[in-house]
C-alpha cells in the first residue's frame, strides 16, 4: 500500500477555504498533490449527489471546505451544508461504505496553516484507509448507451 | 465645462489614482516622464509579506489603465508649466519624441531584432543587461510600443542606417520626430513621481561599483526576477556562479548624519532584505544568509511574523544592533569581507559571495525643478512637503501629494493613499454641471448558442511562480490535444497587456467561443480576462480558469513531476466546464447614492468629509456619546498645532455640515444587504438605507497588567503620561519608559507600530521641560520608521538614554524602585532607579470587530484586525463588495496614516455611490417552470428571499427567483428535489463535467 496514490475530490467555497486554500499558496506552505479542488460559490451548493458521483467515478476520497459556523458569506449556507453531509454520510454507511472517506472541515480566509493541515491529515486517513472498495464494472453496451 | 484631472508619475500610486478617478466618471490624464507606466514596482521581484508576484499583482492594474476609457496614457510625456488656480490649471506638457508612431506600433519587436547598435546599458535593468537603440522598455512595458534612443540610433546621428524603418511593416518608424508642447485644462493634480534609488557610490566604504560582488538591493530584485538580467538564477556577478554565502547590510544611505547620506528611515528595507532573503533560498536551498541591522523595523501588518518566518523557518541570521563599518575585497576569490561590530560592541569580519547593500529611497531625480514647475514646496528632506492634518495636501490648493514622494512608504500605504488623494483631487472636479465620461464601448456579443465549443487555452508560466515547478510547455501541449480545444498555447505572463490583447485577438483569429486561462487564482484575476473576453467580442462568462499556481505550483514546489500532473488534471477540469458554459447577464440594479460611516473617530470624520465634499449624503454612526475617539486622548501638537484643536474644528466641521448625519450614542445592531442596498439597523430602531459603508471602528490601547500597573502610582501608560505632562503634573525626575508591553510577546505577536514614536515624543518633552531629568528607553527595537527618525536623533542629542533589552517574551523587571533589565549592549544586567515608569502599551483590535465583522461578512485576520481583500493592492476595500475598511480598524497606525487611508477608503466607496446603477453579477439562480412543482423547499433555504413561490392559478404553484436578490450562494438548487434549480456559472453539469474530467481522465 506504500505506493497508493489516492485520489481526492475537494469542494471548496469561494470565500473562506477557496480563499484559504490561496493563502496556503501566498505561504508556501507545501502538502501532498492528490487532491483537485472544484470552487463553488457556498458549500451549500454541494449537491449530495456530487459526492456520490464522485464515489462511483472512483475518488478515494471527498472534501467539503466551508466557512466556519456563523461565518458563512451567505449567512447560513454552511449549516446547510452541515446538514446534508450528516445525513449523506448515514446513507454511505448504511450502504457499507466508510462514511471517513467523506469529510467535511471549516477553514476560513485566513487559516492557510489550517488548510495544509487538513488536506495533509485527509490524505493520511485515506492512505490508511486504502484505495477505494467501488470497482469499475465493465458496462454491457446497451447499459453504457442508457447512461 | 467639465474639466479632467490630471495625475503625474505612472507607479502604482498614479495607476491607483488614475483608476479611482475614472471609476468615478473623471477624465485623466496620466503622465509619465518614461516610456511605461509601472515605476519603481514593476522592477521588484516578489512582494512582502504576502510574497506575491509583483508582475503578477501590478499588470493587471497597469492594463486596466491602459484599457481604460477614462483615461488619456500620456507616457514619455514631461509635465513643462502649470498655470491658473485649483479647478481651473492650465498645464503644459512635453512630449518627447519617440522616434515611433505609438499609434501604428504593434510591438512586435522585429526592429529591436535586427538593430545593429547594440550593448547599450539597459536603465530599466539598473545596467545589469544590455538593450540596443531602438528597443521596448521591458517584456510587461505598458504601452508595449518601441522607442529609439537617439544618442544611440546610427540614423539619427548620421544618416547612416535606417534598418528599422525598413524592417517596420507598419511604417512606425520616423526619424526626423521633434518634442512638442501640448496644453492641457485640468481641475486638479496629483503628483505621485514616486522616488528615485540613492546613489550607493556615495557610501564608498561598502565599495559599491568598485568590488564586483557588491550589488544593491534594487539590482538584487532583477537578479532574482524571472525576467531579470539572469534569467532569474541569482548569480555572483565577478563570476556567474551561485552565491553560498550573502549578507545584506542595512541602512545604506538612511539613519545617518554622514555627508550625502540621509537623516530619515527609508521604512521598507528592513522587510524589502528580509523578503530577498528568504526567496533566495527558494532560489538556492543551502544558501547561508546573514542580515545586519541595527533595529528591525517590521512595524506592519504581519511584518513581525514574517521576520519571525525568515529567522525560525528560513534560519536567515539576524543580526541585531550590527554596524557594518566597512567592506573589503579579496583580490583573489573577489568575496567580500564585512567588517561590523556586533549587538556587545565587539569587532568582527565575516566572508561573504555577495553582499546586498539596501539602499535609501530618496527624493525623485530633478525634484527641485518639479516643485517649481508645479509650485509646491519641499521639506527638509527633499520629499514634498504635507502636515499631519491634511497628510494628501501640498502647498498649492489643488495640487495633491501621494505615494513615496510624500515620505518613503511601502506599497499598501501608497495605494491607499493614491486613492484618498484621488477623493481630493475629484472635489475640484465633480461640482455643479460636471457630467461623468461614457461608459466603455465593446464589440458585439458573438452568438454561440448552438455552436460546438472551440476552447482556447493560455497556460501561464508566471515568470518562474509557475514555470519553476511545472513544466509548462508540456502542459500547454497537452491542453492542444484535448478534445474542443480549438488553440492552446504558453505565455510568460498572462496578466501581461500584450498577452491580454492577444486573448482578445486569438477569439477573433480562431473563432474561440471559450476562453480557458491556467495561471492564479480567479479570486484576483477572472475580472482581469473577463475583461479581454469582451474586448474579443466574447460574453465574458465564457471564460474559465485553472489554478495551477496558488493552488498547485506554490504548495507543491517539491514534487515537479506530481505538480504537472496535477495541473494538466486542473486544466482538462477547467475545459471540460468551460465546454458548458453559457454566455449570462447581469442584471441591472439601482444603487442607493449615500454612504455610511461606523465610527467617528479622525478616521471616520474624515471619510465622512470627504464623501460630503463630493456631494454624497453621508451617515456618521459613533457608539460614544461624543465624537472624536481615540484621538481626544492625545495633548500633544503636530506640526505647530494641538491635536485637541484639529479635531474640535473636525468635529465642528463635521457637526455643521448638512450632507453628514451624526448618530452618537448608537450602535450598529445590523447590516443587511449588498453592495449598493445595505441596511444599517441601529440601536435606537432607526433604519438607515445606504450603498456603501466603511468600517471604521478604530482600535483601543492595551490594558497592562505588567509592573504592577493600576495599583502603583508611579506606573503609566505614554497616554496618561501625557496628559500629566500637559497639565504640568508630571514630576518624575528618574524616568523609564518601557517598550513593547502588550506587544510583540507570546500572546500579542505583533508590533502596535505607534508607540516607540509615542515614548519618544513624550520622553523627548520631559527632557524640555526638565533637562536634569534622567530619561531611560528600555527597547528591543527603536521603531521610529521614515521621517520619524528625527525623534530618535533628537531624543539621542538631549541626552535620554537608550537600552536595548532582548528580545523574547520577557520584559525589564521592576520592584517599585528600581527597573532591572539585561542591557544588550554592555552585555550585563543593569539597574536603574526611577520614580515614574512609562508604559508603551501596544494597540489592541477592538473587540466590537468581530461582531460587525460577522454583520457584513467579512474576515477578520488572527491578530484580531479586520482582513481587508488584498494586502498589497486593495488595502482598503473588503472581499465583501460595497464594504470597507480604514484606520486603527485596519492596523495600529498614525493619525496623518489613518486620515489618508480615511480619505482613501473614501474615494473607494464614491467608485460605487457615484452611479445610479450597477450590473449585478451574472451567476444567480434561475428555475425551469417545466420541472417545478412549487414544493417550496427552495423558499425555506433561502436567506435573502429571494425566492417566492408563485400561485399560478388551477392549483398550481411554481417557484419564482428575483435575480436582483439572488445573490448565487446555490444553496436552493442543491435542496432542489426535482431539480428545476440551476445556478447559472455553477449548473450541475457544469461541476459534474469537473468531477467526471478528473476521475475519467481524458
Amino acid at each position: 500500500m506504500a505506493d497508493f496514490e489516492p485520489k481526492i475530490v475537494s469542494f471548496c467555497c469561494n470565500w473562506c477555504s477557496y480563499a484559504g486554500a490561496d493563502g496556503a499558496g501566498v505561504a508556501r506552505l507545501q502538502m501532498p498533490t492528490n487532491f483537485r479542488i472544484i470552487r463553488t460559490m457556498c458549500s451549500a451548493r454541494i449537491d449530495p449527489e456530487f459526492v456520490l458521483r464522485a464515489f462511483s467515478k472512483g475518488a478515494d476520497g471527498v472534501m467539503i471546505l466551508g466557512c466556519h459556523p456563523a461565518d458563512c458569506h451567505y449567512i447560513g449556507g454552511n449549516y446547510r451544508a452541515r446538514r446534508r453531509i450528516s445525513l449523506l454520510r448515514i446513507v454511505l454507511e448504511q450502504y457499507g461504505f466508510d462514511p471517513r472517506r467523506l469529510k467535511l472541515e471549516w477553514v476560513s480566509a485566513s487559516e492557510s496553516t489550517k488548510f495544509q493541515d487538513t488536506v495533509t491529515g485527509f490524505v493520511n486517513t485515506i492512505k490508511e484507509l486504502g484505495p477505494t472498495p467501488l470497482v469499475k464494472v465493465e458496462l454491457p453496451a446497451e447499459a453504457k448507451e442508457a447512461e | 465645462m467639465t474639466k479632467s484631472a490630471l495625475v503625474i508619475g505612472g507607479g502604482i500610486a498614479g495607476i491607483q489614482a488614475s483608476l479611482d478617478l475614472a471609476d468615478r466618471g473623471v477624465h485623466v490624464y496620466l503622465v509619465e516622464k518614461d516610456a511605461t507606466i509601472g515605476g519603481a514596482m514593476s522592477r521588484l521581484d516578489k512582494t512582502f509579506p504576502t510574497n506575491d508576484c509583483s508582475a503578477c499583482i501590478l499588470s493587471p492594474k497597469m492594463a486596466d489603465c491602459a484599457g481604460h476609457p477614462n483615461i488619456s496614457l500620456l507616457t514619455y510625456h514631461e509635465v513643462m508649466k502649470v498655470d491658473g488656480v485649483a479647478g481651473d490649471f492650465k498645464v503644459t506638457v512635453k512630449k518627447k519624441a519617440r522616434y515611433v508612431i505609438a499609434e501604428e506600433c504593434t510591438g512586435c519587436a522585429d526592429c529591436v531584432a535586427k538593430c545593429p547598435s547594440k550593448n547599450i546599458p539597459d536603465q530599466y535593468e539598473f545596467g545589469l543587461s544590455t538593450r540596443r537603440a531602438i528597443h521596448i522598455p521591458h517584456a510587461q512595458a505598458v504601452p508595449r510600443v518601441a522607442i529609439i534612443d537617439p544618442d544611440n540610433c546610427r540614423m539619427i546621428q548620421s544618416g547612416k542606417c535606417g534598418i528599422c524603418a525598413k524592417v517596420c511593416q507598419k511604417g512606425a518608424i520616423n526619424y526626423d520626430d521633434k518634442d512638442e508642447e501640448i496644453v492641457i485644462n485640468v481641475g486638479s493634480i496629483i503628483a505621485a513621481n514616486g522616488f528615485a534609488v540613492w546613489d550607493a557610490n556615495i557610501a564608498s566604504e561598502y565599495g559599491y561599483g568598485r568590488f564586483d560582488n557588491v550589488i544593491t538591493s534594487m539590482e538584487f530584485e532583477r537578479y532574482m526576477c524571472a525576467s531579470g538580467c539572469t534569467g532569474g538564477h541569482i548569480t555572483m556577478p565577478s563570476s556567474g556562479e551561485e552565491p553560498k554565502r550573502i549578507a545584506f547590510v542595512q541602512c545604506c544611505g538612511s539613519r545617518s548624519q554622514k555627508d550625502g547620506w540621509k537623516k530619515y528611515c527609508s521604512s521598507i528595507c528592513c522587510m524589502q532584505a528580509t523578503k530577498e532573503a528568504m526567496l533566495t533560498k527558494e532560489h538556492i536551498a543551502e544558501v547561508q544568509e546573514d542580515i545586519y541591522f541595527m533595529d528591525i523595523r517590521s512595524y506592519g501588518k504581519e511584518f513581525e511574523d514574517y521576520i519571525h518566518r525568515a529567522e525560525n523557518q528560513y534560519g536567515i541570521g539576524m543580526h541585531r544592533g550590527a554596524r557594518v563599518s566597512n567592506l573589503e575585497e579579496d583580490p583573489e576569490t573577489k568575496q567580500i569581507i564585512v567588517n561590523y561590530t556586533d549587538e556587545e560592541n565587539n569587532g568582527r569580519s565575516e566572508v561573504y559571495d555577495l553582499v546586498v547593500l539596501s539602499v535609501a529611497l530618496a527624493p525623485p531625480k530633478g525634484v527641485k525643478e518639479f516643485a517649481d514647475t508645479l509650485g509646491i514646496e519641499l521639506n527638509e528632506h527633499g520629499f514634498c512637503k504635507t502636515t499631519v492634518f491634511d497628510p494628501l495636501a501640498t502647498s498649492r490648493e489643488g495640487v495633491f501629494v501621494t505615494g513615496a514622494f510624500a515620505a518613503p512608504k511601502d506599497i499598501p500605504t501608497s495605494v491607499a493613499e493614491a486613492s484618498g488623494a484621488s477623493a481630493k483631487a475629484a472635489k475640484y472636479i465633480v461640482g455643479e454641471g460636471f457630467v461623468p465620461a461614457a461608459p466603455k464601448k465593446y464589440p458585439a456579443e458573438k452568438d454561440v448558442s448552438g455552436l460546438d465549443p472551440r476552447v482556447g487555452v493560455w497556460v501561464c508560466h508566471c515568470g518562474t511562480n509557475i514555470a519553476g515547478t511545472i513544466d509548462v510547455k508540456a502542459v500547454a501541449e497537452y491542453a492542444s490535444k484535448l478534445p474542443g480545444v480549438a488553440y492552446a498555447t504558453d505565455v510568460v505572463y498572462a496578466c501581461a497587456q500584450d498577452a491580454l490583447a492577444e486573448i482578445s485577438e486569438a477569439i477573433k483569429e480562431h473563432d474561440l467561443n471559450r476562453v480557458v486561462v491556467a495561471s492564479c487564482t480567479p479570486r484576483t484575476h477572472e475580472p482581469l480576462f473577463r475583461e479581454s473576453a469582451r474586448d474579443g467580442g466574447l460574453n465574458p462568462y465564457l471564460v474559465n480558469m485553472a489554478n495551477i499556481r496558488d493552488q498547485c505550483s506554490w504548495i507543491h514546489m517539491q514534487a515537479a513531476g506530481a505538480a504537472t500532473e496535477k495541473a494538466k488534471d486542473l486544466i482538462r477540469m477547467a475545459i471540460a466546464k468551460s465546454k458548458l458554459l453559457e454566455p449570462l447577464q447581469g442584471a441591472d440594479v439601482p444603487v442607493i447614492q449615500t454612504a455610511a460611516v461606523v465610527g467617528g473617530g479622525i478616521t471616520g470624520m474624515t471619510a465622512a468629509l470627504d464623501l460630503a465634499a463630493q456631494g454624497f449624503t453621508t451617515y456618521l454612526v459613533e457608539k460614544e456619546k461624543e465624537l472624536g475617539g481615540f484621538a481626544r486622548n492625545f495633548k500633544h501638537k503636530e506640526d505647530g498645532v494641538s491635536v485637541s484643536d484639529f479635531l474640535q474644528k473636525t468635529i465642528d466641521a463635521v457637526n455643521s455640515n448638512d450632507l453628514i448625519k451624526v448618530y452618537t450614542g448608537v450602535s450598529v445592531v445590523d447590516i443587511p444587504g449588498y453592495v449598493g442596498n445595505f441596511k444599517l439597523k441601529l440601536s435606537n430602531g432607526a433604519e438607515i438605507e445606504t450603498g456603501a459603508v466603511l468600517l471604521a471602528i478604530g482600535a483601543e490601547q492595551y490594558q497592562p497588567t505588567e509592573f504592577n500597573y493600576g495599583k502603583d502610582p508611579k506606573v503609566m501608560t505614554i497616554l496618561e503620561a501625557e496628559n500629566k505632562i500637559d497639565a504640568g503634573a508630571f514630576n518624575g525626575k528618574n524616568v523609564a519608559f518601557i517598550s513593547c508591553v502588550g506587544s510583540r510577546n507570546d500572546d500579542v505577536a505583533y508590533c502596535s507600530r505607534v508607540c516607540c514614536s509615542g515614548s519618544l515624543r513624550n520622553a523627548i518633552q520631559i527632557k524640555m521641560n526638565n533637562p536634569m531629568a534622567n530619561v531611560t528607553y528600555f527597547h528591543k527595537d527603536v521603531r521610529t520608521y521614515g521621517f520619524r527618525e528625527s525623534l530618535y536623533f533628537l531624543a539621542s542629542q538631549l541626552g535620554i538614554n537608550f537600552v536595548r533589552y532582548p528580545v523574547g517574551n520577557g520584559l525589564p523587571s521592576y520592584d517599585g524602585n528600581v527597573v532591572k533589565a539585561f542591557d544588550s549592549t554592555l552585555g550585563e544586567e543593569i539597574e536603574v532607579p526611577v520614580d515614574a515608569v512609562v508604559l508603551a502599551a501596544g494597540i489592541a483590535p477592538n473587540p466590537e470587530s468581530q461582531n460587525i465583522a460577522q454583520m457584513v461578512k467579512v474576515p477578520i485576520s488572527k491578530d484580531g484586525f479586520f482582513f481587508e481583500a488584498h494586502q498589497k493592492l486593495r488595502p482598503v476595500d473588503f472581499a465583501t463588495e460595497g464594504v470597507y475598511v480604514a484606520g486603527a480598524a485596519h492596523w495600529p497606525k498614525f493619525m496623518d496614516e489613518c486620515m489618508a487611508q480615511a480619505s482613501g477608503a473614501a474615494s473607494r466607496m464614491v467608485t460605487i455611490i457615484s452611479k445610479p446603477n450597477r450590473v449585478s453579477e451574472g451567476i444567480v439562480a434561475s428555475v425551469n417552470p417545466n420541472r417545478c412543482d412549487g414544493c417550496g423547499v427552495c423558499e425555506g433555504c433561502c436567506d435573502y428571499n429571494a425566492i417566492k413561490i408563485v400561485d399560478c392559478g388551477n392549483g398550481k404553484y411554481k417557484s419564482d427567483v428575483n435575480p436582483a436578490l439572488c445573490k448565487g450562494c446555490g444553496s436552493c438548487v442543491a435542496s432542489c428535489p426535482s431539480g428545476a434549480m440551476e445556478q447559472a456559472g455553477f449548473k450541475t453539469s457544469q461541476i459534474i463535467a469537473e468531477i467526471d474530467a478528473y476521475l475519467g481522465g481524458e
